[in-house]
């Protein structure tokens, strides 16, 4: 688990939860996109709580165990400015098989959006900005 | 007693440099939150979905603070 202030590499992180004996490795990567409502969006500033946030993702890994098996799972979030186009956020899980990969997987980054103690700004083309919480 | 208060996104950004809060011995968080209201008013506008942390564990705004803890102020995240 990791809060991240440089690009976060999804390969480096798949590499945290693949072992032998799980074949099926998901791995989720939330990309900046460039346009939200119809507004340009230059980039999100991110900012975390970061032990609670560690804890939290701390937390969910053990629910996806007791929902899903024997899963592995691995999540970085990027703190500070990330332009659109660059990656916000890498879960990934494995599992013996790929089912429970894609659930825990899933599940890993919802849970994230609803509870981790992270914060976004939306940075506009137009210069302005706006913090923006998850619906 | 007195309370470190720390607040992150549009809490951070309201509450400034205030980095403390004095409530009553035996105040609870909500006590602490409404002390911080009257201090900055542009605070209600989170009032209806905040949420609080002591020492770095969420809490329940009920919970009977201690002098020299830390409160935080955690707007609706919005992470991933």
């Amino acid at each position: 688990m990791s809060i991240e202030s440089e690009a976060i590499d999804p390969r480096a992180v798949e590499d945290r939860v693949r072992a032998p004996g799980f074949g099926g490795v998901v791995t989720f990567v939330g990309v900046v996109r460039d346009t939200e409502d119809g507004r340009a969006v230059a980039a999100l500033e991110y900012e975390a709580y970061e032990s609670l946030a560690l804890s939290e993702f701390d937390a969910i890994a053990v629910e996806v165990t007791a929902r899903f098996g024997n899963v592995r799972l691995a999540i970085a979030h990027r703190v500070g400015r990330v332009a659109a186009g660059e990656i916000a956020v890498a879960v990934c899980a494995a599992s013996e098989h790929r089912k429970a990969a894609f659930a825990a997987c899933e599940f890993a980054i919802d849970a994230v959006k609803a509870r981790a103690a992270i914060w976004k700004r939306e940075m506009y083309a137009d210069g302005r900005a706006a913090w923006k919480a998850n619906a | 007693m007195t309370v470190r208060v720390v607040g992150f996104a549009r809490a951070r950004e309201l509450l400034a440099d205030r980095g403390q809060v004095s409530v009553a011995d035996g105040g609870s968080i909500a006590d602490a939150w409404a002390q911080l209201v009257t201090a900055i008013p542009e605070l209600s506008e989170l009032s209806a979905s905040v949420r609080f942390a002591v020492d770095g564990a969420l809490t329940r705004p009920e919970y009977g603070l201690r002098d020299g803890q830390e409160l935080a102020i955690l707007p609706p995240v919005g992470g991933g």
